[in-house]
């Protein structure tokens, strides 16, 4: 099987959705940051069946509000000296303030484009999410 | 604290901004106005209302205006945009924030939806929603309530059946969430398939166990009706004309129709009508609506006397 050495100082991300890592790799643009970062796909998992994963090594300021729309199954795991010291599971976001925009084209957000979108959460079963200017619902 | 008192300096953009107790602290309100419209003529002596709307309205716009100019207020008003500054393309933001600093008060409406909010966002002083696109319609809201609560008496335990346009038609959006939070409504929703209740709101009165029917034809209805609502299928919110004038036509209350109403029953409409009321129903008694209109004005007085917070 595939190994990765453990990190000793940074941020694995665990129980990424098969299949979304490269996605979250992108959005998070970890290309760019210039630290030491492996994505592995497709690993055997007994939770998931398989999953991602992203291992970082350095200090990083996370957007978890992002990683929690992209996929709130995600687990963010701190290393500190080889260790967990702190695990976060972000979940949905109870209100996500300009990572989306909203689609209905009659909404003010269309014309304004000054204006932060921002949503609201109104149905997590289905990722729903609700335009705080028009009502708009949107499915992430 | 009177109720009223309390909605000093706030704004209103959504009919669900308020509660029942608020709503019902404005009826109190207007009722004192309506009989003793003496008392109120100098209440908002010094005060400026600057009413901008961004798409055509002679109803709302001049029943704000003559309600401010009733309680002895004045009126700032721009009612062509193209003759505005947004005609040079400034920002809703910028043109909020300019007027809030001439008026103690702005009532807006705009095409675009959540245009309210975003001005109540940037502005000063409270906003008024004078309506937003197909969205939300409060005022007019306000004024479906106080009508109903005034010639039936009550706003609960009723049926109330909405006829037309129930897809565009933001008045109908705005009084049916607000009808919900009274016990005992149940509502009929007669319209052509392509212009259903959306299914949001749908799913809304499913959530809250209210019970509704949806039917096409008005028929069945209208014996069991307290109040029959009627819309107007309005040419604004199609993109085809063809639609337009398929779906215009599709209800007409006729006084053959009428005869199916309950004598007690009432006949709403926000106006304008365009096709869908026979002029022959409005000699009957039923016919409220333009005793609508003018009851909207004393509820816009009693609006503004509240967010003014000079009563």
């Amino acid at each position: 099987m595939l190994r990765v050495d453990p990190i000793q100082e940074g941020i694995v991300l665990d129980h990424i959705k098969a299949g979304l890592g490269m996605r979250i790799f992108q959005e998070l643009g970890l290309a760019e940051k210039g630290l030491p970062v492996a994505l592995l796909m497709n690993v055997p998992s007994t939770k998931l069946g398989r999953k991602d994963m992203i291992k970082i090594t350095g200090v990083l300021d996370l957007d978890l509000t992002k990683l929690g729309l992209l996929d709130p199954g995600i687990t963010v795991n701190y290393i500190r000296g080889g260790a967990v010291v702190r695990k976060v599971k972000p979940g949905l976001p109870e209100r996500v303030v300009g990572l989306i925009r909203c689609r209905n084209p009659r909404c003010i957000t269309s014309t304004e484009t000054y204006v932060v979108p921002e949503f609201v959460l109104v149905n997590p079963a289905a990722k729903e999410y609700r335009c705080s200017f028009c009502g708009e619902r949107l499915r992430v | 604290m009177r109720a009223e008192t309390a909605l000093k300096g706030r704004s209103f953009i959504n009919a669900l901004d308020l509660s029942p107790e608020e709503y019902e602290a404005l009826f109190r309100l207007a009722e004192e106005i309506r009989h003793r419209p003496g008392d109120f003529a100098e209440a908002c002596k010094g005060k400026l209302l600057a009413t901008l709307f961004f798409e055509p309205s002679t109803r709302t716009r001049l029943s704000f205006e003559a309600a401010m100019l009733r309680l002895g207020g004045q009126v700032l008003s721009v009612a062509d945009p193209q003759t505005s500054s947004v005609a040079k393309g400034e920002s809703l933001a910028d043109t909020i924030r300019t007027v809030a600093g001439y008026a103690d008060l702005i009532v807006i409406r705009h095409p675009k939806e959540g245009a309210a909010q975003l001005a109540a966002r940037y502005s000063p002083v409270p906003v008024i929603n004078g309506g937003d696109g197909a969205r939300e319609h409060p005022t007019q809201t306000l004024t479906d309530l106080y009508t109903i609560r005034t010639l039936k008496g009550r706003l609960s335990h009723l049926t109330v059946a909405f006829c037309g346009d129930l897809r565009y038609g933001r008045t109908v959006h705005s009084l049916l969430r607000a009808l919900c939070r009274y016990p005992g409504i149940r509502f009929f929703l007669i319209s052509p398939e392509e212009l259903r209740l959306p299914e949001p709101l749908r799913e809304e009165l499913q959530a809250q166990g209210i019970a509704y029917h949806e039917m096409e034809q008005m028929e069945e209805a209208l014996p069991q009706a307290d109040v029959l609502y009627m819309t107007r299928v309005q040419k604004e919110r199609f993109f085809n004309e063809e639609d337009y004038l398929r779906l215009r036509d599709f209800y007409v209350l006729t006084p053959e129709r009428l005869q199916l109403l309950r004598g007690d029953a009432l006949v709403m409409h926000p106006l304008p009508r365009v096709t869908e009321i026979a002029y022959a129903v409005d000699s009957d008694p039923r016919a409220v609506y333009f005793q609508q209109a003018r009851l909207g004005m004393y509820a816009r007085m009693a609006l503004i006397a509240s967010l003014l917070g000079v009563v």
